[in-house]
């Protein structure tokens, strides 16, 4: 067997509660896309699979006190097809309208994106550049985690999903004139994983000339989505040019570390795509270069 | 051994009780329990979209939804496509244009393509290549599939609209068929 049991609680309280019930052999499930298969490959076991999708309250997109929140059963198609995702941060509705193909962005949830925590993942990358955060509630009490803090290593989470509950995922809403966009570098243009994939949110003030905010986060370069911090510090250091965004572009491709890999090419390659996306889509953003 | 667990789901309009092993996939609920093996079995991975139906009212893979998660859902299966009246305008825009070889794809191809048109009953032609971008054909290359579902896509309007007769209809999808 797969797995013994398969449960679906009406609230949070409850799934925690048959969570510490299966004492370690239950798993929280939303869309299922990865993990249904990764326990039907034996590259996973459960006794109880707890599904969180009827969940009242972790359906929803919505603004609360200046932030913007993402259930945990939101799929990739309701953020990308969602008008206030789509203008508060388009980069996030582009990568979400990357994942898979139409059937898997039906089912699989920005939240599973991030737990399933690959560092490819087309939404938890943009998510990573707005610097979300994850609410997490376990039966000891809840907390939020920074994105960045969610992952361990290559498909492991920091959040247990055998012990407590995801539930929301919020970024700051961003300010008037921030742009946001997403790029990504794939075999086909379709049901394929990217060899590499970007999101950039610029504020940049025109009077100055100077870009006030820079944030930039790339996969797969690290064991995670990877924040280019230097290449962020440097669109923020002078007045736009082209020739600083070639810089930010050529920095971000020295911090980057991807392998090489026979999937998705030799680390130079790659190096060298970082440095060519980046360049191409800040310079798009800033009209320059 | 787990006990078996009972659900309910409507399957293209009628309700259906069944008693199934606890880690079943809907595939293969539909498939062995129920006996609908026009949903097709692939690579049961997520890769192929030979195995696409619509559960209420999104296409998704039966071969990663557990099927548990179908309880109380609403499912169209290829076998619940056409009408009384007939084939679905998408099936026989499919069997004109010659979207058809081995047939593998077809009925995961065929709701994909059913799933857009309810959504969106004028979609441009990328529309209908990324509503299909889940669906392997190793046969086609996907032209005639593309130019089916446009054509269908026409008829359906003129259907919704009731506007024109279906002789119109017809005349103007394989007009449409041939751009």
């Amino acid at each position: 067997m797969y797995w013994k049991d398969y449960k679906r609680p009406g609230s949070v309280a409850e799934a925690l509660a048959l969570l510490e019930h299966a004492a370690g052999r239950g798993r929280i499930i939303a869309g299922g896309t990865d993990l249904t298969l990764q326990l039907r490959q034996r590259q996973s076991s459960a006794d109880l699979l707890v599904d969180v999708t009827g969940i009242d309250g972790l359906g929803g997109i919505g603004e609360k006190d200046g932030w913007i929140t993402i259930g945990a059963a939101v799929t990739h198609a309701e953020a990308a097809g969602n008008p206030l995702v789509r203008q508060a941060a388009r980069a996030l509705a582009e990568g979400c309208g990357q994942v898979g193909a139409p059937q898997i962005r039906n089912m699989a949830t920005l939240m599973g994106n991030v737990i399933s925590a690959q560092p490819a993942a087309d939404a938890a990358v943009p998510l990573t550049a707005l610097e979300a955060e994850i609410r997490v509630v376990s039966t000891t009490g809840e907390r939020w985690i920074p994105i960045e803090e969610a992952y361990l290593a290559v498909g492991r989470s920091a959040i247990d999903a055998s012990r407590e509950v995801a539930t929301e995922i919020r970024f700051r809403k961003q300010e008037n004139g921030v742009q946001t966009r997403f790029f990504r570098l794939a075999k086909r243009k379709a049901l394929t994983l990217p060899v590499l994939n970007g999101a950039v949110s610029i504020l940049a003030d025109p009077t100055t000339k100077r870009i006030r905010r820079a944030r930039i986060a790339l996969g797969p370069v690290a064991a995670k989505p990877f924040r280019a911090r230097r290449s962020e510090a440097c669109l923020e250091s002078v007045e736009i040019s082209p020739e600083l965004v070639e810089e930010a572009a050529r920095i971000a491709a020295e911090e980057a570390s991807p392998r090489t890999s026979l999937v998705r090419g030799s680390a130079p390659y790659r190096k060298a795509m970082v440095r060519l996306f980046l360049a191409r889509t800040i310079g798009e953003m800033l009209a320059v270069g | 051994m787990a006990d078996k667990k009972k659900m309910k789901l409507k399957v293209n309009g009628v309700w259906r009780e069944v008693e199934t092993r606890p880690d079943r996939i809907l595939l293969d609920l539909l498939r062995e329990e129920l006996g609908l093996t026009g949903t097709k079995k692939g690579c049961e991975a997520g890769e192929c979209g030979a195995c696409t139906v619509i559960m209420n009212g999104r296409a998704v893979l039966a071969c990663l939804v557990p099927a548990a998660k179908a309880d109380g859902a609403e499912i169209m299966t290829i076998e619940g496509l056409a009408g009384k009246g007939g084939l679905h305008p998408l099936q026989q825009a499919f069997l004109e244009a010659g979207a058809v070889q081995c047939g593998y794809c077809t009925p995961g191809m065929l709701l994909a393509a059913k799933a857009l048109l309810d959504t969106n009953p004028e979609p441009s032609l990328e529309d209908v290549k990324r509503a299909i971008s889940g669906n392997l054909c190793r046969c086609t290359g996907y032209t005639k599939i593309v130019q089916a579902v446009r054509a269908a896509a026409v008829i359906v309007r003129a259907e919704r609209s009731g506007a024109a007769g279906p002789q119109d209809a017809v005349k103007q999808a394989k007009r449409a068929a041939h751009r």
